[in-house]
């Protein structure tokens, strides 16, 4: 799976560089989380602009890092939904769950 | 003229052919001409049922053997869509399975699958066949 993370500040941004985000390949997005939470990085950022699709795979994996976030008294938040990705949240009731930005950069200044 | 189109893939039972058969069910949608809804919306409902019915079957019903093989059957006419994903395994009970609690398990990593596939389609069953299961996802287009 392609991904880049970048530092900013407290912040690690994780780009999600495909076009799904789904069973086959969400278990190697949780192992980047994880490793990060691990290393004692407790803010994270996932964009998802170049997401095209995502599944309950997907969504879960998401599920997973917020409430890893949350137990670090850190922060998840999502930015860069497209249509068809935000409409899998709010069938899912998630956009509720997430804090959800349109840019990286409008997610950065909420810090 | 006739319009029905009936399309079978047979796949291991590994998730990376996800996003080719996801993309079928979404090129199918195109030729659906008489369709008057939101083709674009339906496109993205057939692959996301596709991805979750596939997966389903390989993680829960051929208990992850990559030696086993999935079935797909997608059927298309002016009035209905029938997608139909057979496995070989043990199977699982479809009743058994119940909608996420949004209330009280908000955060659940797992359990989102059925509820997703029973919200897109119009009918959801799992039944045994020959040898196997079937899951049969339905919509009606008309």
């Amino acid at each position: 799976m392609q991904l880049k993370i970048e530092e900013n500040g407290a912040v690690r941004v994780i780009y999600v560089k495909e076009e799904r985000l789904d069973a086959h390949n969400s278990d190697e997005l949780k192992a980047e989380l994880n490793r990060l939470f691990d290393s004692g990085m407790k803010d994270l950022l996932v964009d998802l602009k170049e997401v095209r699709f995502i599944d309950s795979s997907g969504l879960g994996v998401l599920v997973s890092g917020f409430k890893n976030a949350s137990s670090r008294q850190g922060s998840f938040k999502l930015s860069g939904l497209q249509s068809q990705v935000k409409s899998m949240f709010e069938l899912t009731r998630l956009h509720r769950v997430f804090d959800i930005f349109q840019t990286v950069d409008d997610a950065l200044e909420s810090y | 003229m006739k319009n029905a189109i009936d399309i079978e893939i047979v796949v291991p039972n590994q998730t990376r052919y996800l996003s080719m058969i996801g993309k079928i069910g979404e090129n199918l949608v195109r030729e659906l001409d008489r369709f008057k809804g939101d083709r674009e919306a339906l496109a993205h409902h057939l692959n996301v049922v596709l991805t979750e019915g596939v997966v389903n079957a390989i993680k829960h019903a051929n208990e992850a053997d990559p030696n086993k093989d999935i079935q797909i059957r997608i059927s298309a006419s002016d009035q209905e869509i029938c997608i139909k994903v057979y496995d070989s395994g043990q199977g699982f009970d479809l009743t058994g399975v119940p909608d996420p609690n949004f209330e009280t398990d908000r955060l659940g990593e797992k359990g989102r699958g059925i509820f997703i596939i029973r919200s897109l389609m119009d009918s959801v069953e799992y039944k045994k066949t020959n040898g196997g299961n079937v899951l049969e996802m339905k919509k009606k287009l008309s």
